[in-house]
């Protein structure tokens, strides 16, 4: 070690600067948010809970093509369908596996009638895995709750695409 | 029956109410130093810390004290039963009986007694006794080696900071704390102290296990050290101790070096402000550079922790009580003389 090291070790040189730095930042502002009080910015291309949507008039927009069950890498998807009374062609079964489900998006991207999107929430831990199997009327009503921000998102990106 | 009454039950009373006027504030003092820990922490990592129990987190203390209790004591089935029950106690009984001679303000102390100095220097010694006895009633070799470590770590460091209690004590003459507070020496004394100052502070850090010196925990190779086996109120009482004795050693610090419940600096405007306020002020000083200290600096390796005590520190602390006794000889400062 030499001399002007051993001095500078010996009056803690290094270390007194170090405390300097570290007294600083007490006063940086903080980067971290207060998180269930305070959440951060999402983009509108954010792919969180899957919602099935309706048209305004309340009619339902999947059409039972099953090109999002055809579609899903991880095969969360089951569907089955049959002509309606009125003649339409509508599901009588639409399963999402939310365990299964990797968020990559496909089923959105495949759907002709904007039908099934992922929706911006992220807030929907359950304690058991029974409830992250979702059947249709979960995802409709999901769709019903979250169709204000799920609109405003796809006009948001749809000059995008 | 009266003279029963004023000769024991009242001065039994009198020192129950003094205990309670120290020890509560104390218990109160330690909750809230995890919490200013974590708080100052997370500043100086531009986090927030906890936030969620009450205003600021300001409960968060007592919720984590509800949730200790609240758990079950796991005793390991090879573990020496009564010895791993005893070292937590013992850890924390040590950390709460030396206060007893730490004076608060003038002549607020339980037991003013003229060795106050090497008591103070006893039960610290002993502490390690109650993480020796963990370590080895765990029967779980992190445990063993966190166990070893710490007795290392703190027989080293213990004997430079004996020296440097020499030198104050030169300067002083006494032993008693309350007059060590009060001793007066001229202001080139105070600059020869300042060294001491930081080597003590310095040993106080590892005399507690406190970070950079936390080896007898070392979470990162030991997993949690010698309280790896300790959960629940055992555990509580592990961590009690840490902080209390933490505490303690700044109470020493101030008492030592930063003139207990006297105006820093001898500035006598400031003396409307009421011994023990100014005792606390100065404890939180060097509470803060405990967490500070933490906040900075990783951990030492251990032949660098055992170099630094025995090959750098002890020859300091002891040339400089050659120095100091030398400077105050030619200068017929010693106290007594």
């Amino acid at each position: 070690m030499s001399f002007a090291k051993s001095v500078r070790s010996f009056f803690l040189v290094e270390l007194v600067r170090g405390m300097a730095l570290t007294f600083s930042y007490m006063f940086r502002p903080r980067v971290t948010l207060n998180y269930p009080f305070e959440k951060g910015p999402l983009s509108p291309r954010f792919r969180g809970e899957l919602a099935l949507r309706r048209y305004p008039s309340g009619e339902e927009r999947c059409i039972a093509c099953k090109l999002c069950e055809a579609v899903c890498p991880a095969q969360a998807i089951t569907i089955e369908a049959e002509p309606r009374a009125d003649g339409s062609r509508r599901t009588t079964r639409f399963d999402i596996d939310m365990t299964k489900c990797i968020y990559c998006g496909l089923c959105q991207e495949s759907c002709p009638v904007d039908s099934i999107v992922l929706g911006p929430n992220f807030e929907y831990g359950t304690e058991t895995h029974a409830e992250l199997l979702y059947n249709k009327q979960k995802l409709l009503d999901n769709g019903d709750r979250w169709e204000a921000q799920i609109a405003a998102n796809i006009s948001a990106d749809v000059k995008y695409r | 029956m009266a003279d029963l009454f004023t000769t024991y039950v009242v001065p039994v009373l009198w020192i129950a109410l003094k205990i309670m006027m120290i020890v509560v504030p104390l218990l109160m003092g330690m909750a809230y130093l995890t919490y200013a820990e974590r708080k100052i922490l997370a500043a100086m990592q531009m986090r927030q810390g906890p936030m969620v129990v009450g205003m600021y987190g300001l409960l968060q203390p007592f919720a984590d004290a509800v949730k200790l209790l609240g758990k079950e004591t796991i005793i390991p089935t090879g573990a020496n039963k009564f010895v791993f029950v005893m070292a937590p106690m013992l850890t924390f009984v040590l950390s709460l009986v030396a206060w007893a001679v730490i004076p608060v303000s003038d002549g607020f102390v339980i037991a003013n007694i003229n060795v106050g100095v090497l008591y103070l220097f006893a039960i610290s010694s002993m502490g390690v006794y109650g993480i020796l006895m963990a370590g080895w009633a765990s029967n779980s070799h992190y445990a063993f080696l966190g166990g070893l470590r710490a007795a290392a770590q703190m027989v080293s460091y213990e004997v430079s900071m004996g020296l440097v209690l020499v030198t104050v004590l030169l300067t002083t003459g006494s032993l008693n704390l309350s007059q060590i507070v009060t001793a007066e020496h001229p202001w080139w004394v105070s600059l020869l102290l300042f060294p001491m100052f930081v080597i003590f502070v310095i040993s106080a850090l590892a005399e507690t296990n406190r970070s950079p010196f936390d080896l007898p925990e070392g979470e990162s190779e030991l997993v949690g050290g010698f309280n790896v086996e300790y959960s629940s109120m055992t555990f509580a009482l592990f961590f009690l101790g840490e902080y209390m004795n933490m505490i303690l050693m700044s109470g020493m610090t101030s008492i030592l070096f930063l003139g207990g419940w006297l105006p820093p600096f001898g500035i006598a405007a400031l003396g409307f402000i009421p011994g023990p306020i100014w005792f606390a002020l100065k404890v939180c000083f060097v509470l803060f550079i405990f967490i500070w200290a933490r906040g900075t600096m990783p951990r030492y390796r251990y032949d660098q922790l055992m170099r630094l005590g025995w090959k750098v520190f002890l020859p300091f602390t002891l040339a400089w009580v050659v120095l100091m006794a030398g400077a105050l000889l030619y200068n017929n400062a010693l106290p007594g003389m």
